[in-house]
């Protein structure tokens, strides 16, 4: 199989003057006002294009998105249940690897795409994803990251950051909210020496358009984990969905890389970071931190990011000068 | 005509899924499973199956594998048993209710704890209400045979429902016994390839799985039964079509020396084999006695059955599993149900036989028809008896 | 009993599935919004297309009529205000909207 790099050599950026029109996914869904998470699968929808089979796992966006008799996928689609996206984009992927190679079905050149959320990414669904990784299926996935299980109602999920108030993590006098730290999944993904993962964000949409369309373009398993506002679940007004997903990419909270074949790639270089707590400003989620536990945040996300410089110059040759 | 083998009845199932030219097997290894997935995966990679053979890390992505590749048109096998079935559980649901014809082989072992690794039927009697056809195998031939026929009737598209066909962990899937091997080409024209009724293809566009308001889900919910029922006659059909291209004959209910029979083992599974030689004993010893064995298990042949045990004084119906608390056997328990509403009322004695891999043998029998004749006669009931339990 | 049920069970398609794609477009959204649209100045306006970019209900959608333009379509925008907070020139800005003005020709597009 081509290495990512190989795959990319004639890529064909998706610029502010070519943004596809297509709309895969269509209007008269039910998020919620200002949702970012829709958002981002819109515009994932367009950088992928028609020519995909779309799995959904259990979640807001499948909900949201296929009240019978009202779908909004303008795409094949099907949603089984909630931790299994990635195994059921597996089945389909090898359903038709089967059927192309015994030439009962035209090679349309249709992409597989997983659509997750975080809790079904990186929780209850972690395993089925490790395994489609592993075996190296031609699919993309893509983790829409609201950092809650926000579909059954704001519950904590081991995406849900330090500090943020959930209803399984409300913070009181015994509490201060959700005690752990975020998992790194686009970390883990990296670690299953995939071709390509990236991270992204909707205040980017550019950026994130161009990793969704690299992603589908790669042989093999992708993964792209997109930083997804909820106002509902965030405490947030419904007009700031793109300045949140701004600010936690300028305070270095939400870094955008990809790791193309184990290459770390920075997208943005935040040379100037806004500190975090004009990020955890802007929602009320964090509202009860004090300042100890936001500059517990602030030193996490400084050791985070010189870690993921580390990593950027540990895996990219050293240029000559 | 086909060629005779000697084959592991595991291998031989595999066989048949080669046979039947599979596109995708997507599944997770579970004693006494096992040989048929590691054939399976020989198979593929000798060149001598032309499939996809996905190696999953689980049981539940082994079922939701083969819903995605069904569901994107592709031929789709599985096999388990036991804990592997059970962590396949809320998908078998969802495979059966979008339709989806799949076809899986159950190795049936009993369900932990304690873990146990021999056969019985707990693992797929948990499993009654998943809506899927299900079909009980008896020795290495009908393991074959009910393999093939099982895609033949999962892809009609007057069913398009997933099939479930039970074998005896070890004491089907280990042994070896002699069978006729259908030829390719005979295979080839009973069954062509499959040609989905709707599928995941950019070309027209569906959404399956979407969220059921009270408003659709009832319907869709009698759309599933009717399916399930109506699936019979398919089934039925398929079965005298097997007869004429493989010339082995199936019912859904078999019967066996009960014409004049008083009394009546009702068995489903290979244990039915040891129960025929028992009757057989008995019969020399002058016993009025005879047998039925459940073949078609889901949709249950109402009307087969009642034929079946018409005259009949006494039925034995014994389970491999038990229902705890209801209480009676899972078998037993619907059989009584559906002679209750039919107003057919012989004596109906059960017992649970062969849990966790314990023999039953012909002295079992012999002492089951013992006990329920005397029962009977003094009007005594047998609810549930578990044999050869150590006091 | 009540009759509940949408649809006759024997005209359900197969797996309960839906073969018309797009579907929800019948949906009005639009009809969440309370009490205020967003208006779009085309003097102010850039043709930047951030506002069609953005909206997460694809409210907006490119003018026929004026290329770079983009037209407001009431029946689906759900007045989250995103477009109104992101526009680079502040060229959106919310107008009070009467509740019977959010259906019909009254309601833009």
């Amino acid at each position: 199989m081509i290495s990512a790099a190989e795959a990319l050599k004639d890529f064909q950026k998706i610029t502010p003057k070519n943004i596809p029109l297509v709309e895969p996914f269509s209007k008269g869904h039910r998020a919620c006002q200002g949702c970012g998470e829709v958002l981002a699968l819109r515009m994932v929808a367009k950088a992928v294009g028609m020519d995909m089979i779309a799995v959904s796992a259990t979640g807001c966006m499948e909900i949201i998105s296929s009240p019978y008799p009202q779908t909004a996928w303008e795409v094949p689609w099907i949603h089984v249940a909630f931790e299994n996206a990635a195994a059921v984009a597996s089945g389909i992927e090898a359903g038709r690897k089967a059927l192309i190679r015994k030439g009962r079905i035209k090679d349309d050149g249709a992409k597989v795409v997983a659509f997750a959320g975080d809790g079904a990414t990186a929780d209850i669904g972690i395993q089925a994803l490790s395994g489609a990784l592993e075996r190296g299926h031609d699919f993309t996935y893509v983790c829409l990251d609201n950092e809650a299980y926000m579909n059954t109602g704001i519950q904590r999920s081991s995406s849900t950051p330090y500090g943020a108030m959930t209803t399984t993590s409300p913070p009181g006098p015994k509490s201060k909210g959700q005690m752990t730290w975020k998992k790194n999944m686009p970390m883990i993904a990296a670690a299953h020496n995939i071709p390509y993962v990236a991270t992204a964000s909707p205040a980017w949409h550019i950026d994130l358009m161009n990793k969704v369309k690299k992603a589908v373009t790669v042989p093999g398993p992708a993964y792209v984990h997109i930083y997804s506002p909820c106002p509902t679940g965030w405490r947030c007004g419904p007009e700031t969905s793109i300045e949140t997903a701004r600010k936690v990419v300028q305070s270095r909270v939400f870094p955008l890389y990809e790791v193309i074949d184990g290459r770390f790639v920075l997208s943005r270089d935040i040379k100037k970071p806004i500190p975090v707590k004009d990020y955890l400003d802007t929602q009320r989620r964090f509202r009860h931190l004090g300042e100890k536990d936001i500059a517990y945040i602030q030193k996490r996300v400084d050791d985070d990011w010189d870690r993921l410089l580390s990593l950027v110059q540990a895996t990219n040759p050293v240029a000559a000068e | 005509m086909g060629r005779r083998v000697g084959l592991e009845v595991s291998l031989a199932c595999a066989e048949a899924v080669k046979l039947c030219n599979a596109d995708v097997i997507a599944a997770y290894p579970i004693t006494p499973q096992t040989h048929i997935v590691e054939h399976l995966s020989e198979l593929v990679a000798d060149g001598h199956l032309d499939a996809e053979f996905v190696p999953v890390e689980s049981e539940h992505s082994a079922m939701s594998a083969c819903v995605g590749s069904a569901a994107a048109g592709a031929r789709t096998f599985t096999s388990t048993s036991s804990q592997g079935l059970a962590l396949m559980h809320e998908i078998l649901f969802i495979a059966s209710s979008l339709r989806l014809p799949i076809v899986m082989a159950v190795a049936n072992r009993s369900l932990s704890a304690p873990i146990s690794i021999w056969n019985d039927h707990s693992d797929i009697m948990a499993e009654r209400d998943i809506g899927w056809i299900q079909t009980f195998a008896e020795n290495g031939q009908e393991v074959l045979d009910l393999t093939i026929h099982a895609f033949k009737v999962a892809e009609d598209s007057r069913v398009n429902l997933p099939v479930a066909v039970n074998l005896d962990g070890f004491i089907l899937t280990h042994v070896i016994e002699p069978m006729e091997m259908p030829e390719q080409v005979e295979v080839d024209a009973y069954l062509p390839a499959y040609k989905p009724s709707q599928w995941l293809n950019p070309a027209k566009p569906i959404s399956l799985g979407m969220v059921g308001m009270p408003e659709v889900y009832t319907e869709a919910k009698k759309a599933n039964l009717e399916a399930l029922e109506g699936s019979y006659p398919v089934i039925k059909e398929h079965w005298q079509g097997f007869a004429k291209a493989f010339g082995r004959s199936y019912q859904p209910i078999e019967t066996y020396r009960s014409d004049d029979a008083d009394t009546l083992f009702v068995t489903m599974g290979s244990l039915g084999e040891t129960c025929m030689s028992a009757v057989d004993q008995m019969r020399e010893d002058g016993r009025s006695v005879g047998q039925v064995r459940i073949r078609l298990w889901r949709p249950f042949p109402v009307d087969d059955f009642l034929a079946a045990i018409k005259g009949a004084k006494n039925l034995i119906v014994i389970d491999r599993a038990l229902s705890p608390g209801v209480p009676a056997g899972p078998v037993a328990t619907e059989l009584r149900a559906l002679l209750y509403a039919k107003g057919v009322k012989p004596f109906v004695a059960n017992y649970v036989a062969g849990l966790g891999g314990r023999d039953v043998t012909r002295t079992d029998f012999a002492a089951m028809l013992e006990e329920t004749e005397r029962a009977a006669a003094s009007g005594q009931a047998i609810t549930c008896q578990m044999v050869g339990v150590k006091e | 009993m009540a009759d509940e049920g949408m649809t006759p069970w024997k005209d359900l398609a197969l797996g309960c599935a839906m073969p018309e794609p797009g579907s929800s477009r019948r949906f009005n959204t639009g009809d969440w919004r309370s009490r205020r649209r967003p208006i779009t100045d085309r003097e102010k306006c850039i043709k930047c297309g951030l506002c069609w970019i953005i909206c997460p209900d694809m409210a907006y959608t490119p003018d026929p009529k004026a290329e770079g333009y983009y037209n407001w379509d009431g029946y689906y925008c759900k007045g989250c205000g995103i477009c109104v907070e992101e526009c680079p020139k502040q060229a959106i800005s919310w107008q009070e909207e009467k509740e019977e003005d959010k259906y019909g020709p009254a309601c833009g597009a």
